[in-house]
């Protein structure tokens, strides 16, 4: 068995990407309603309708866009519920996300259920496929590993620039750090609160159901039980290992991919000397000891988890 | 020039009726100053002319057009701006974020970062009013926060400019400097509204004077028809003069420190250094000295947080070996402490909670010892709300809610209906307005007058010639020996906690 040959093998990063697109997605979301101030733990759920909603568009004889944008729609309507929950009632954020989680996983079950009643084995659909980028995927080693993935895979790069881009150059972008800094600051300017803060989880619920989608339309080809399997968990923990910046995201996103991506490898290269369960456990140990370490330069959003009420007394 | 009117303003918080049918109109140019002791109602109208808050009843009127209720954005439009006591800024975000919030269409795809860099300088220079750019919020000082305040009123274009209690977190020097930039404001037509419980300020810089009491207001006169008694008077209702000491003969010792010693921490001075003092009964002994010179510790000492690393304490001729404060609240000390919001009270619990606080375990309050009495706790704090004046919307409100006067009132209540032998009041008048000091002085001489022992720590000096019997003078550590405040004068004291001991010693 031979370790170095597994970290120069072409397949092994392209695995990363693939492993990291459907958290970008769900990290930068949450990312963005945290921002805004709003902790957004309906993001596993959310995730999930997103896996099933896009997939079915799909299945249902819908584009694979078109399935990309109804599950971001989906997801942006569950965002509305939260807010309406937590921006616009002021109740606990956690217990609000964590029933939307309840709600939006058990919903997609049912849903799916009810549209395919019968199915033991999963149907498939045609999922995105390989975009070869001309010149590029023609080199050795890169070409195989970064310029040859799904449309999805190449939007979840380009999301982190954008995301950057509108969270500190732009007007929109000001305001949602002012809501989640100090909303008062923010209503003393003249913009309403519950407008950013409502905007923000809305926008940042869509692209976590992107996320999910990511998984049933480009990653896989079916949708099944079970198949977030936490994913929205490790965003939750990859926005806290960011410090709260896009570009730490992107950079946490894929080191835990590569740590994913590592220990299905180690496991076959293992073979049984190991027990297995200790490759699995191995990228959550080291997310573990990766946010310790970390923790000492976090700088929170001062109003993260604070309702504002319009007209209390401040 | 822009014309501002409030006309007939009421509103409510719950029971609590926080501004009363108040009318204030103010032309262009004109300096008017809003005077009230805390808690008057002079933020919440400022609030409701800014759109924070909706007026139950009334209207605010610029130029002859009503503003819409409750909306900020129309305010800003309309050309008020508003600078908040407590600032808001955001300390993560740079100053210019912090200024072009607000200043742009939300849903424009670029943000003019340069050309707002550019006015923001621009105006910096104009007003005098220096602050960097890019610097995040939080580094820098109180009063470089507050320029950034006033420099987004500013850059927003306003006309009429609202500044709540702008001296409250400034040194001298800044303060001075504020009111040259404000005649500068003033003369290029802005009008001005100015929040002050302060007397001296509000004769420096205004034209007109209006004074709320209880929510509506009790008077308006033209400043040059002012003096500090007449506005002093308007603001609390009453003549109100500072309480002098009577003299009164100290009885048998109460509290003695003997050589007592906290050392600093590695490589540090000693922070108390060998610091003897006897506070008898009957007496007030008052430490002055500049903040940071080992009045923390001494304090700490005293309310049984901090175990001395040499000497000894002894409570009527008795040593202390267990420090702990539960045990100095049974042996008859009484604290104010100076941080009233982190150390006196519990912000989040109720008033009558905060009331019985110090009170644990006793009956009637507690039965068996073990559980608490609601019925007993409530009326008991009703007595005490009662007999102090504690102004506040019920007993069952949020502690934090209350203003600094009632705080201050409310550990007072409890202090003092401890039967206390012995009081720490370290700074018990900071930041409060001249009807709630008198009130505090009052009863700290009441206190003394029945045979308590008070240690006064204090940086006023007004304060400490006007109510205490002896006064020692902590520097680096150290404390001078106790002099009789009737026989000295301001200016040795002054002199003293400049480091000038040996002179008079």
């Amino acid at each position: 068995m031979d370790w170095l040959e597994l970290f120069i093998s072409a397949g092994f990063w392209a695995a990363m990407l693939r492993i990291a697109a459907p958290l970008i997605f769900g990290t930068i979301g949450e990312l963005v309603c945290e921002r805004a101030g709003v902790l957004n733990l309906g993001i596993e759920g959310i995730m999930t309708m997103g896996a099933m909603t896009g997939w079915m568009w799909v299945f249902q004889g819908g584009s694979l866009w078109g399935g990309v944008m109804f599950a971001a729609f989906v997801g942006a309507m569950f965002g509305l519920l939260h807010a309406i929950f937590v921006v616009h009632l002021g109740l606990s954020q956690h217990v609000s996300g964590i029933g939307i989680t309840l709600l939006a996983s058990s919903l997609s079950y049912f849903v799916f259920r009810m549209i395919l009643p019968d199915s033991t084995t999963p149907p498939k659909i045609t999922p995105f496929q390989p975009i070869n980028i001309p010149g590029l995927s023609d080199l050795p080693f890169f070409g195989e590993a970064f310029f040859s993935h799904t449309p999805l895979t190449y939007l979840a790069l380009a999301i982190i620039p954008v995301a950057i881009y509108c969270i500190y150059r732009t007007p929109v972008g000001r305001a949602v750090r002012m809501a989640g800094e100090n909303p008062v600051a923010l209503e003393a300017q003249g913009i309403d609160v519950l407008h950013i803060r409502t905007g923000a989880v809305m926008v940042g619920s869509a692209l976590m159901a992107i996320g999910g989608a990511y998984l049933t339309i480009s990653a896989f080809d079916a949708f099944f039980f079970g198949m977030i399997n936490g994913r929205g968990w490790i965003c939750i923990a990859l926005v806290i290992f960011a410090s709260w910046k896009p570009g730490r995201a992107l950079f946490g996103a894929l080191l835990f991919a590569g740590l994913d991506a590592f220990q299905v490898r180690a496991q076959q290269l293992a073979g049984g000397a190991i027990p297995y369960q200790f490759f699995l456990m191995l990228p959550y140990l080291l997310s573990i000891g990766a946010m310790i370490v970390i923790s000492k330069s976090m700088r929170y959003p001062k109003a993260l988890l604070v309702p504002f009420r319009r007209g209390d007394r401040i | 020039m822009a014309d501002l009117r409030i006309n007939g303003v009421t509103k409510r918080f719950g029971t609590l009726t926080a501004n009363d049918n108040v009318s204030l109109s103010v032309a262009g140019g004109e300096v008017v100053a809003l005077l009230g002791e805390n808690g008057a109602g002079k933020t919440t109208l400022m609030n409701i002319l800014f759109g924070h808050y909706v007026a139950d009843e009334g209207s605010v009127e610029i130029d002859g057009k009503t503003l819409p209720p409750g909306s900020t954005d129309a305010a800003i439009k309309a050309g008020v701006g508003m600078v908040h006591q407590h600032f808001t800024l955001a300390e993560n975000l740079s100053v210019l974020d912090n200024i072009m919030l607000g200043t742009e269409s939300l849903f424009s795809l670029t943000s003019k970062v340069g050309a707002a860099r550019k006015k923001l300088q621009h105006l910096a220079k104009e007003y005098n009013l220096e602050v960097h750019p890019d610097a995040l919020v939080g580094s820098l000082s109180v009063g470089e926060r507050q320029r950034v305040e006033i420099l987004k009123v500013l850059y927003r274009g306003a006309r009429i400019l609202i500044l709540d209690e702008p001296t409250a977190v400034l040194t001298p020097a800044e303060t001075e400097q504020l009111f040259v930039n404000l005649k500068n404001m003033v003369a290029s037509g802005m009008s001005i509204i100015f929040i002050s419980h302060k007397l001296h300020e509000i004769l420096a810089i205004s034209d007109r004077v209006t004074v709320l009491r209880h929510g509506a207001v009790v008077g308006e006169v033209a400043t040059k028809d002012a003096d500090r008694a007449l506005l002093a008077e308007m603001m609390v209702g009453r003549k109100v003069s500072r309480p002098k000491a009577e003299i009164i003969s100290a009885g048998e010792p109460i509290v003695e420190l003997e050589k007592i010693s906290i050392k600093g921490d590695k490589g540090m001075p000693m922070l108390l250094n060998e610091v003897s003092l006897t506070i008898r009964q009957n007496e007030i002994v008052a430490i002055a000295g500049v903040a940071g010179n080992g009045q923390r510790e001494l304090a700490a000492l005293l309310s049984g947080m901090q175990k001395p690393d040499g000497g000894s304490l002894l409570v009527e001729g008795k040593p202390v070996t267990k420090n702990n404060p539960n045990r100095f609240l049974q042996m008859g000390f009484g604290r104010i402490p100076e941080d009233r919001h982190h150390t006196g009270t519990v912000g989040e619990m109720n008033v009558w909670e905060n009331l019985i606080s110090e009170k644990l375990r006793q009956s009637p309050l507690w039965r068996y010892g073990r559980i608490i009495d609601f019925d007993a706790c409530r009326k008991k704090a009703a007595e005490l709300i009662e007999q102090f004046d504690i102004r506040c919307n019920g007993m069952e409100t949020e502690t934090r809610l209350l203003s600094g006067g009632n705080m201050q009132k409310l550990i007072l209540a409890r202090t003092l209906t401890a039967d206390p032998k012995f009081i720490l009041a370290n700074q018990p008048v900071r930041g409060l307005d001249e009807g709630a000091i008198a009130f505090v002085h009052e009863q700290l001489l009441n206190a003394r007058a029945s045979g308590v022992g008070i240690l006064l720590i204090s940086e006023d000096l007004d304060e400490i010639f006007s109510i205490a019997d002896q006064v020692a003078v902590i520097y680096h550590g150290r404390l001078s020996p106790l002099l009789n405040v009737r026989e000295t004068d301001i200016g040795t004291i002054g002199a003293m906690m400049g480091g000038h001991m040996k002179e008079v010693a």
